[in-house]
């Protein structure tokens, strides 16, 4: 069987060790005192559950994933019709696009944290001749973490889009332009209505991609000004504080997340998974 | 198009636009590398003082006491050997999956698909205490399982694409003519498949490069640590230097490869990352 080696390799680090975490979570396991490792219940999840923490979390997650997915759509689709349309510089356009994507996300985290850090290496400020201290408030710290997930992944979502967009027949244009069809009335009435599956394809990939936002807020705040993201609180409970009872019951909760919001996107708004692929970032 | 028409300057605007963009935040962490630690906080966008004094510090102490050229070696170690496996393993399965009929097909791919999805933080906990107590912890092999499992359905998903696309009659033409099986492919397909393969090769390549998750979480030492989670690590020459001039000229040096990657392959990489992305 030519496809166990893959099959194989792939469980191996997905289905069982969710598996292991759902028996974690249902402990007491807190790695400084294994002594008292004990069986909890569900006790873990109602911690989880009933903390602030968590709910603030997920509050600050769902709204980083929102907003630079809804951002990266607009700014995509206007990137993929340049790319679609472009006369001239395509190559140029397309090599420009694809470094965002290429990049270590670590080194663009740090890149546009420098460059907004006030008072000491940022350009931006001065530039703009403003004082804002970014990284002291919760909104904007949770601007400029937004801004550096929308610059990282809109060339993904551009690409997308540009692949969804060439497989509409120009025939539809020019027989709307005959009618007497204006750009805009081309672009609502049947640039969008055919892209939908596209469209919705890459919003599912990148809304799931964004949920799982981690690099970024590491690197810029760790979770300063209360911009933590539930992978964060993951990281924080599992790693740091090496307690794997709570910190799986976080993991788990996350899963159930994705899933849910997979569901959402594949019952409720009609994906056809057959059209989905592996996001790449 | 002529120059000098409106329609052309309205079009060098969108793609000088499209350029800063993708641009800036590139440009500006190398003009931070060249700055000198005196002038590393004036906030000017271009550096008023040169020098490569942070390129120097990176690779003082070597090896074994440098900051950087272990992480480095690390990355490049473990990409390599992780986009091989996973290539190898992928080229399998996709052969599979283009070319046979077999019971279970689409449960593999849509297998693929659903941990392309997965949140990798939900298998952090249960790998960090798998691999203590097998010993894998902090070691290559601990790194490279999960960018296997987290690379292979792209590298799948990509492969298929492409080797669907394959004439594979040619195969028995070639025997028709008297080539032996294996002659035929190594002859006739895989020059077909090598552009995809190296295609997909490209984008696990990428992806084992970039992650940061992993390589904070399973390794404790610059022993095999990856630059991404060094970077994080990083100390300043002094306890009241911020380390930025490093971490700048660190982020440049495994900048530079990807960008040149992009710019030879732009083509390949746009084919891979759309390819069965939408089918007609």
């Amino acid at each position: 069987m030519l496809c166990a080696p893959a099959v194989i390799a792939m469980l191996l680090v997905t289905a069982y060790p969710i598996g292991y975490a759902v028996v974690l979570s249902l402990q007491n396991l807190d790695l400084r005192f294994p002594n008292e490792t004990s069986w909890a219940g569900l006790s873990n999840y109602g911690t989880v559950l009933s903390s602030s923490l968590w709910w603030q979390d997920v509050l600050n997650t769902v709204l980083i994933a929102v907003i630079s997915v809804s951002v990266e759509l607009a700014l995509g689709m206007a990137i993929a019709l340049v790319m679609h349309r472009a006369i001239f510089g395509r190559g140029i356009v397309r090599t420009a696009v694809l470094i965002p994507y290429g990049i270590v996300t670590v080194v663009a985290a740090y890149a546009w944290q420098f460059a907004f850090l006030s008072a000491d290496t940022g350009f931006v400020n001065p530039a703009l001749n403003i004082h804002v201290n970014w990284f002291s408030g919760h909104w904007t710290s949770l601007a400029v973490i937004i801004m550096a997930e929308v610059w990282k992944t809109t060339p993904f979502m551009a690409l997308l889009l540009l692949a969804g967009l060439t497989t509409i027949d120009d025939g539809l244009y020019e027989a709307a332009k005959v009618d007497g069809a204006n750009a805009v009335q081309r672009f609502f009435r049947i640039t969008l209505p055919l892209m939908k599956p596209a469209i919705l394809v890459a919003l599912l990939f990148r809304t799931l991609d964004a949920f799982r936002i981690f690099d970024n807020i590491f690197i810029m705040t760790r979770g300063a000004q209360n911009t933590e993201s539930v992978s964060i609180l993951g990281y924080n409970q599992l790693i740091s504080r090496t307690n794997l009872g709570l910190g799986s019951a976080v993991s788990v909760l996350i899963f159930i997340a994705v899933l849910i919001i997979a569901f959402v996107f594949v019952r409720l708004l009609g994906v056809r998974m057959a059209e989905g692929r592996p996001g790449a970032t | 198009m002529r120059r000098g028409t409106r329609e052309y300057a309205y079009w060098s605007i969108t793609i000088l636009l499209v350029l800063a963009f993708a641009m800036l935040p590139v440009l500006w962490i190398v003009s931070l590398s060249l700055k000198t630690p005196e002038s590393v906080t004036d906030g000017s966008f271009i550096p008023h003082h040169w020098t490569l004094d942070n390129y120097n510090a990176l690779f003082q102490g070597g090896f074994t006491n440098g900051p950087f050229l272990h992480p480095l070696v690390n990355s490049i170690a473990i990409a390599l050997i992780s986009t091989a496996i996973a290539i190898t393993l992928a080229a399998f399965a996709a052969y599979a999956i283009a070319r046979l009929d077999f019971p279970g097909k689409t449960v593999i791919l849509a297998g693929a698909l659903a941990i392309a999805m997965f949140p990798a933080i939900s298998t952090v906990g249960p790998l960090f205490d798998m691999w203590r107590s097998i010993g894998l912890y902090n070691t290559y092999p601990g790194l490279i399982i999960p960018y296997l499992t987290f690379s292979l359905p792209l590298a799948i998903y990509v492969l298929v694409a492409f080797y669907r696309e394959i004439p594979w009659d040619l195969e028995q033409a070639a025997q028709v003519d008297g080539a032996t099986p294996l002659q035929a492919f190594r002859k006739v397909i895989l020059p077909l498949a090598a552009p995809g393969t190296f295609t997909a090769a490209i984008l696990v390549f990428i992806f084992c490069w970039n992650d940061f998750l992993f390589a904070i979480t399973l390794t404790s030492s610059n022993s095999s640590r990856t630059v991404p989670a060094a970077l994080a690590f990083f100390t300043g020459p002094s306890q009241f230097t911020a380390p930025t001039g490093n971490i700048a000229a660190a982020a440049v040096i495994i900048t530079v490869p990807i960008i040149i990657f992009v710019m030879i392959f732009q083509r390949r990489i746009v084919a891979g990352l759309t390819a069965g992305a939408v089918k007609g």
